[in-house]
């Protein structure tokens, strides 16, 4: 409903018409929500007019303000006799203070909010390099809040290495600038407002020297001055690498893992007994749980239930939603996702897989149980094919429940062959796979190598832990541009709303501006957490919780992406894949309507050309216009979604290109995109 | 639909006054009138009198008028039909050639008048006509966050409401919202039932999710019922139907009209039987593909040798601007006919009709297998895939 609404074209000078009118107070507006409110009331701030127009005593001091002899730019003027209105300064002094100020933010940008200039002028009476140093000075002991301007003759204090966190007023500057540069944003129609105000009148509030102006002052003044933009967005730009370096440097590397295989392998009850092993769960918990389980009598689903929370899950024994949780390993912070193996909830599972950076696959050993999850139309198969088309590229293979089989050598290994030659097949090097036997319910060789003496005889390998230990983290693509894909959306603790995901690419800072796409709504970054802890900061890999501003919960739904003002996500509804296509029941023909599952995002879409039906291995052109498509066939189609959506070629961002089509119920087919039509 | 006259000359053009009834007669009538047809029906308009003084007064009259059609509108929500076109018989009221726009009514007698009046077109009054066909199916697809709830009539789905609702995901220590989240969804749903579901002519209700969503929302709505004391819902509780669907969205109803439970209760409709048709020309597209075609030209060359065994069939297609092209069309489904195969006219309305749209239109799985067709270019597709 809330998602249909088009938001995309909404004029938003519109939107703050009201603004316009004279004393009409934000309370009147009753229907707005706090978080709404709080931007209104900012807003106001910044069109200062209400009271000011009813004195008439700075008229006058407009007139002054625009006589000066600076040839500084327009926009200076009101923002110059606003803080001087309250001062009673006689018109010698206001001229001089102009002038010191002007000199003031030469060398220093905008990174200090207007009042302080002022009042630092005027303490040193209008003497401008006793003002500036002492500005300075301030500015350099309370480290770390503003960030160096470069390409300006600024004192050696200022040249530090960069160091999170750098959310200030000064970092916040370059992010609204940016979206002058794209024309239809909403700072931007709110700065050529106020600009064009300024001709005429000067109005003033004492509200202009309230803390919530200081933000957005400077940043008005920057948007006259375009050689500084430039430099500034540069310098952001080179700056996230070494943010990270800086930040995360010195920390275990964060490595994702979701955790597959077919119903009841025992994927929850291995994860929460690793859990249990770690000290992770404390004891009384798992007591609480022991007892609770026997209660309905399931009791070897007492370490499942760390995962498993929901009354519902708990009742039917199965996960239904991925689980979430973490531990620590000799050398990296582990973060699992446990999806769920049920045939139904493949979707949830698809939302977990694309989180991920590697895969960890627990089959159950137990005779008659492992056939059936690996022949066709079961789950290992399915999840297996599935995060090897989401880009995950190393797996581990539990094979669980060893101990039913007597820790069966020939058990193993029989098993181990047969993942072997599918992985093989499905994608997956033999080098990046490995094979550990082990036991959920009984603990064996997870946390610690085996005691079992059945075990040892054959087994001298390591450990489920240390085979976790010893992934690749993935490369983290810090320095591309924002994209974060949402797949939770849920109301914080404070105010505004908390949208969960995972950021594909780049850096989000506290207070950045980020555009919601495919809606195209500013919101601005309230607070960051990775993990339930607060943060400043957020890498590309992370998993982060952002709590929003600026827009409305309802017009964010699950699959949004929140993308970089000025490298914007591309948005469309119709695209070019190349499709791999899965075991299918029916052919793909043109017109086969089926589900897109592109990150957590889920939505019905058509085939509407098939363009040209590929070698598997080659690549070459087989036939043009093929009349459909069979089983393992690879082909260029295209496809169009219901509603616009955000997509990245595959090339340009390999998690935003990938999409799985998926039909009643079974994956039929994955695919890149290979080319964006703009619709 | 009711049949008030059919004169029809042995040319094949004539006219046929009809009843509407229902608001699914509006779209039998959508489907029968052409552009260049006339439409007698009574209509209100607006007239303007001059008096001899030259002051002009306005009022609205009620006349009956004949336009030639120009245009067709169809809001499928509604089930409302605008024609417009020219004013082609002499009025009281309403100069030659004025423009109108004709509002069919239900219950009001129009009269089509058509050049020709080809098979398809005859077919397509008898079956409106036919009293036995109606039986209403309502069904509710959903999923956690996801529910459309539709209505099946013989010719039609309609989607009556498309719920979309956040749920917030279980987290730790935070559970209750995504439980409160499910129930605002779940309570969402039950309105949309309650305000579009006729249960006095609805014969059952189909719940299709995938996983326990549809048994969640049963015990829901039945608690909900019990708590709220709402009779409607206690006593028709049994013409509720749980089946499996694999997600919320639309075309998951093919699964469902599949299902055999399903197929029990709605065995004559009209919607089930395309659904299955439509599944067996992809299996025989899987299996045998040279047996199965789809395409205008395939099937032209198909029916050339006498091969079509099921000939599927749009009725989009006959709706086309192009009379040329719904001439060819409408000589295809007779000349197959003729040869004994069997014409099936999928309404563009139904799911399968969408679907079947989306592949040209046309679809047949023949007699026997015709490779040749296979090999020979589709170098026609990209015309049709519009």
């Amino acid at each position: 409903m809330a998602r249909h609404r088009n938001v995309r074209n909404r004029n938003y000078s519109d939107d703050y018409d009201y603004d316009d009118v004279y004393g009409h107070s934000v309370e009147e507006d009753s229907c707005l929500s706090p978080s709404d409110t709080a931007q209104w009331m900012y807003d106001r701030s910044r069109n200062q007019q209400a009271i000011s127009n009813f004195l008439d005593n700075h008229n006058d001091i407009q007139e002054e303000a625009e006589e000066l002899p600076e040839p500084s730019v327009r926009t200076l003027d009101r923002r110059e006799s606003m803080d001087l209105r309250g001062l009673n300064l006689n018109e010698e002094d206001e001229a001089k203070l102009m002038s010191c100020l002007d000199e003031l933010r030469n060398v220093l940008g905008d990174t200090i909010p207007e009042n302080i200039l002022v009042q630092s002028v005027l303490t040193h009476k209008f003497n401008y390099n006793k003002a500036l140093d002492e500005i300075l000075n301030n500015k350099s002991k309370d480290e770390g809040k503003c960030k160096p301007q470069p390409a300006i003759q600024v004192p050696t204090v200022l040249i530090e290495p960069i160091k999170a966190p750098i959310l200030t007023t000064g970092d916040k500057t370059p992010k609204v600038i940016a979206t002058k540069i794209e024309p239809n944003k909403v700072a931007v129609i709110k700065g050529f407002k106020i600009e064009d105000e300024n001709i005429k009148s000067c109005p003033q509030t004492p509200r202009d020297q309230s803390p919530a102006n200081r933000e957005r002052t400077p940043s008005r003044l920057e948007q006259a001055d375009e050689n500084k933009v430039i430099i500034k967005i540069k310098e952001n730009k080179s700056d996230p690498n070494t943010q990270f370096l800086n930040e995360r440097g010195s920390d275990k590397d964060h490595l994702y893992i979701v955790v597959i295989g077919h119903v009841d392998a025992g994927k929850s009850t291995l994860m929460g007994r690793i859990l249990c092993e770690l000290g992770e769960v404390s004891q009384r918990t798992l007591h609480k749980y022991e007892q609770e389980s026997k209660k309905i009598g399931k009791q070897s689903f007492m370490y499942a239930w760390v995962l498993d929370e929901t009354g519902e899950e708990r009742v039917r024994g199965i996960t239904m939603d991925v689980g979430r949780a973490q531990f620590e390993t000799k050398t990296k912070k582990v973060i699992i996702l446990d999806a769920p193996g049920h045939a139904d909830f493949i979707p949830n599972m698809i939302t977990g897989a694309g989180q991920a950076d590697v895969a960890l696959l627990v089959v159950d050993a137990t005779r008659g149980e492992f056939e059936s999850g690996f022949e066709l139309g079961g789950q290992t198969r399915e999840h297996a094919l599935l995060v090897r088309s989401l880009g995950v590229n190393q797996l581990a293979v539990a094979v669980n429940k060893l101990d039913t089989t007597n820790w069966s050598q020939e058990r193993f290994d029989e098993i181990t062959k047969k993942l072997k030659a599918f992985l093989k097949q499905a994608g997956f090097k033999d080098s990046d796979v490995t094979f550990v036997p082990c036991s959920g319910l009984t603990g064996e060789n997870l946390v610690k190598n085996s005691t079992e003496p059945e075990l040892l005889k054959w087994y001298s390998g390591p450990s489920l832990l240390e085979v976790i230990d010893k992934f690749n983290v993935p490369q983290r693509l810090v320095s591309k541009p924002l994209r974060l894909s949402i797949n939770d959306i849920f109301k914080g603790t404070g105010s505004g709303f908390c949208v969960a995901g995972r950021i594909e690419n780049g850096v989000i800072n506290k207070g950045d501006k980020v555009l919601v796409c495919p809606t195209k709504e500013m919101a601005e970054v309230r607070s960051l957490s990775i993990n339930d802890l607060v943060s400043n900061v957020a890498f590309a890999g992370d998993q982060v919780s952002v709590t929003l501003s600026g827009v409305e919960m309802q017009n964010v739904s699950i699959g949004y992406i929140l993308s970089d003002p000025i490298q914007q996500v591309p948005v469309t509804s119709r695209f070019e894949a190349r499709l791999v296509v899965f075991n299918v029941k029916v052919p793909i023909t043109k017109g086969f309507p089926v589900l897109i599952h592109h990150q957590s995002l889920v939505e019905s879409a058509n085939i509407i050309k098939i363009k040209a039906l590929l070698n598997k291995s080659t690549g070459e052109v087989l036939k043009k216009k093929p009349r459909c498509l069979g089983n393992n066939s690879v082909a260029v189609v295209d496809i169009e979604v219901c509603r616009p959506i955000c997509i990245e070629r595959y090339k340009d961002v390999k998690e935003l290109g990938r999409v799985m089509l998926r039909v009643a119920g079974v994956t039929i087919a994955a695919g890149l995109v290979t080319d964006i039509f703009t619709t | 639909m009711k049949l008030v006259f059919k004169n029809i000359e042995k040319d094949g053009s004539g006219s046929i006054a009809l009843i509407p009834e229902e608001s699914e007669d509006m779209w039998h009538a959508y489907n029968l009138i052409a552009e260049g047809d006339s439409v007698t029906a009574s209509t209100v308009r607006k007239v303007q009198i001059e008096s001899s003084t030259g002051s002009s007064s306005s009022n609205r009259v009620r006349t009956t008028l004949t336009i030639s059609v120009e245009t067709i509108d169809f809001d499928t929500q509604a089930c409302v039909l605008r024609l417009k076109g020219r004013n082609i018989v002499e009025n009281q009221y309403v100069k030659m050639g004025a423009y109108h726009t004709l509002d069919l009514e239900l219950n009001r007698k129009f009269a089509l008048h058509k050049p020709l009046w080809d098979s398809v077109a005859l077919e397509r009054v008898e079956m409106a006509c036919d009293p036995a066909a109606s039986a209403d199916v309502a069904a509710v697809v959903m999923q956690e966050g996801l529910a459309h709830v539709c209505l099946i009539t013989p010719s039609m789905t309609l989607v009556r409401s498309k719920i979309d609702v956040n749920i917030p995901r279980k987290r730790k220590g935070f559970v209750q919202q995504h439980e409160k989240g499910l129930n605002k969804f779940y309570d969402a749903v039950m309105q949309g039932i309650l305000r579009h579901i006729d249960f006095s002519i609805v014969k059952c209700v189909i719940l299709a999710s995938p996983g326990f969503v549809k048994d969640q929302f049963f015990d829901y709505m039945i608690q909900q019922a019990i708590k709220t004391d709402n009779k409607l819902l206690l006593e028709n509780k049994s013409k509720f139907l749980l089946v499996k669907a694999s997600s919320g969205f639309k075309h998951s109803l093919k699964e469902v009209l599949q299902e055999p439970s399903v197929l029990n209760k709605i065995s004559d409709t009209k919607a089930a039987s395309e659904v299955k048709l439509l599944e067996s020309f992809y299996t025989m597209l899987q299996l045998e593909p040279a047996k199965a075609f789809y395409g205008k030209k395939h099937i032209e060359r198909a029916n050339e040798a006498m091969a079509i065994e099921t000939l599927m069939i749009s009725d989009k297609l006959f709706r086309c601007q192009d009379i040329q092209k719904r001439k060819e069309y409408v000589s295809i489904v007779d000349s197959s006919r003729e040869n004994g195969s069997d014409v099936r006219i999928f309404s563009s309305m139904h799911v399968s009709g969408e679907q079947l749209d989306q592949l040209t239109g046309i679809a047949a799985i023949l007699r026997f297998p015709m490779p040749e067709l296979e090999d020979s270019d589709g170098d026609d597709s990209d015309a049709e895939s519009d």
